[in-house]
């Protein structure tokens, strides 16, 4: 059973008259408990697709496509049937947790808010469930920590004060778009072992962006790829047999091991891509028809989707 | 808090010490002498003359001058004006009272439609509504008030007919009743008031539009619409606090505006304001009336200032005082 299903998601915005395609034609689902990782480049589309599973894109040139979630299709709901699935069903963590809190309000003040909005409940009674919470996700003296303003804690509690705000409402599905990017690497395997514990015990669903290949090999069932706006490369044990060129140099440059295959050159202009298969200026094994055809998301093991026209079993 | 509040209140002084000091200097430096009344107002005897300069001892240095009126000033004394020989502290007062009801009026309405305007403008830039406002706004910069006073006291005074044009009483003012006496000013207020608010809201409006655009850009606002939290409440909750921030300092810096008084419009509706009171001082180098502006002016920038900081610490928590 898929909790989220996307079809043919393309979102493009207008700058300077010019189409900016920031995602141009995705698919992907997710099922019910599982965690899938979306990795990429920055600018590859990781953050605009994650922002439009609830149409928080502002300001698109378009929008297309369908986001599922639960059957619903969410681009075709009213606003306010809308805002009942935000931050209820659908919630998110974003990457740096001290701008995505409100500095003027404190830290119970923001929880309150979003506890009365989707619960019953009197002032009295969400406080004491925001107490609650921030304990929940390990906030020493949660009582002090309501009452201070975001700039007074760490980054780490921040993200912690998002998680607690994320999880208020029960939520089935979470939406962690670069979680740990801007926090240090202690306070980083802290967050993502409180994700993982809280995933556990609330039995969230999970999309996890990041850039960081081994937080997904860790914590992820599955793996989309993104590259220039599309995903190149979708399935379990991705890791260990890539087969798009784009994820080899990936984990290539990651690990470090062959460095001379490592990528070359930037990612296009999402101005203008490449006619073709829009890695191939980049691609080691590219062929004329790489430059004309534009491969499609094909089935080369099951359940593991590959976009090339010559998917390379490499093993690393 | 507290010991801030006295801190910053105390470094007041020498600050307000340098602007009368400067200002003293400027105004006796500058040329023409009050000696030259007799020329101006021929009712002033010799001796009165002569009394005035020992009293005020304008032969001395002006170091000495500024001296002497500065003890004066210590005891809430600004002297006597040049030009009748009343109270400097009486004849503002009587000015005093339609400058502040004009100011604080024209204020509140700039407030008033203000915030409105720039929060409505800064929800869709560039739309119908900000382009409407913009051009609006592009009106109440260039036209010179005097102008658009002329034109609203030809289209309201003259061809309709139905507002008074100038002064802020009728000339039976005394026969009338309290309420109807009350209206009279209302009548009369309305113009003058509408003139000002018209200029200052072009301005103001802006500071509110820029500032809410900037806003609604932040992470946090993002975080709230991804809670389900529905526009209305984001933007006048979540965002106009936030936005509130840069605009109390713009409101601190006019607080002596409100007792400043435009000379051009007071000028236009012969409203007997301080504006033109100072303007007349300056003119006769009234020197106890000038510098008793002065003094008022420079004490209200500063108090204004600091409530102003005052304010934004109270507004802003990431700001703390040492």
């Amino acid at each position: 059973m898929y909790i989220l299903e996307v079809k043919n998601l393309k979102v493009y915005f207008s700058q300077k008259g010019k189409v900016l395609k920031a995602v141009d034609g995705i698919s992907f689902f997710i099922r019910e408990g599982e965690s899938l990782g979306l990795a990429g480049e920055s600018g590859s589309g990781k953050t605009v697709t994650a922002l439009s599973l609830t149409r928080l894109v502002s300001h698109p040139y378009l929008l297309s496509g369908e986001v599922l979630f639960r059957g619903k299709n969410i681009f075709r709901l009213k606003s306010a049937d809308l805002r009942k699935i935000r931050g209820a069903e659908i919630a998110y963590i974003f990457q740096n947790p001290l701008s995505s809190l409100n500095p003027v309000f404190t830290v119970g003040n923001q929880m309150i808010e979003i506890i009365r909005l989707h619960h019953r409940k009197t002032k009295r009674e969400a406080e004491v469930y925001a107490l609650k919470m921030l304990e929940k996700v390990g906030i020493p003296d949660a009582y002090k920590n309501l009452r201070s303003y975001p700039h007074q804690l760490s980054g780490g509690m921040n993200q912690r004060v998002m998680i607690a705000m994320a999880l208020s409402c029960h939520p089935s599905l979470l939406i962690a778009d670069e979680p740990t990017t801007n926090l240090d690497a202690t306070t980083q395997v802290q967050i993502l072992q409180l994700i993982e514990r809280i995933k556990k015990e609330e039995r969230l669903s999970l999309l996890f962006i990041t850039h960081d290949l081994e937080i997904l090999r860790r914590f992820t069932n599955r793996v989309a790829i993104m590259y220039a706006g599309q995903i190149v490369e979708i399935g379990e044990n991705l890791f260990e047999k890539p087969f798009h060129p784009y994820t080899y140099a990936l984990l290539s440059a990651r690990s470090g091991i062959i460095p001379e295959q490592g990528l070359k050159g930037e990612a296009p202009s999402p101005f203008a891509f490449p006619a073709g298969c829009r890695f191939h200026p980049r691609c080691p094994f590219k062929r004329s028809i790489c430059e004309e055809k534009e491969p499609i998301l094909q089935e080369k093991k099951k359940g593991h989707f590959v976009a090339c026209h010559f998917p390379q079993t490499m093993v690393k | 808090m507290l010991s801030y509040f006295l801190k910053r209140l105390f470094s007041l002084v020498p600050l307000l010490l340098g602007i009368t000091f400067i200002s003293f200097l400027i105004i006796h430096l500058a040329p023409g002498k009050p000696s030259y009344l007799k020329e101006m107002n021929p009712r002033i005897s010799a001796e009165a003359q002569e009394r005035l300069i020992r009293l005020y001892q304008l032969d001395k240095p002006i170091l000495v001058q500024y001296i002497h009126w500065l003890k004066r000033v210590i005891k809430l004394d600004f002297g006597n004006s040049f030009a009748d020989g009343r109270k400097v502290i009486v004849r503002i007062r009587e000015r005093l009272p339609i400058t502040l009801l004009i100011n604080a009026l024209s204020l509140f309405f700039i407030l008033l439609f203000a915030f409105p305007v720039g929060i409505i403008s800064s929800l869709k830039p560039n739309g119908v509504f900000d382009k409407c406002t913009t051009l609006f706004v592009f009106i109440g910069f260039s036209l010179p008030s005097f102008y658009l006073a002329l034109l609203l006291m030809l289209l309201f005074g003259i061809k309709l007919g139905c507002l008074p044009i100038s002064g802020i009483v009728s000339f039976n003012h005394s026969q009338l009743s309290s309420g109807e006496r009350i209206l009279d000013i209302a009548k009369h207020l309305i113009l003058p008031v509408s003139v000002a608010t018209f200029g200052g809201l072009a301005g103001f409006s802006r500071y509110v539009r820029a500032n809410m655009i900037e806003v609604l850009k932040q992470d946090y606002i993002r975080t709230a619409y991804a809670q389900g939290i529905g526009r209305g409440r984001i933007v006048c909750k979540f965002a106009l606090k936030n936005a509130l921030l840069p605009l109390i300092t713009i409101l601190g810096l006019s607080v002596p505006g409100l007792l400043g008084g435009s000379v051009i419009l007071e000028s236009v509706f012969a409203i007997p304001g301080m504006g033109r009171l100072l303007y007349e001082a300056t003119l006769s180098r009234d020197y106890p009336l000038i510098m008793g502006g002065v003094v008022i002016g420079a004490v209200l920038t500063l108090l204004g200032n600091l409530i102003a900081d005052l304010c934004y610490a109270w507004a802003d928590p990431r700001i703390r005082y040492q």
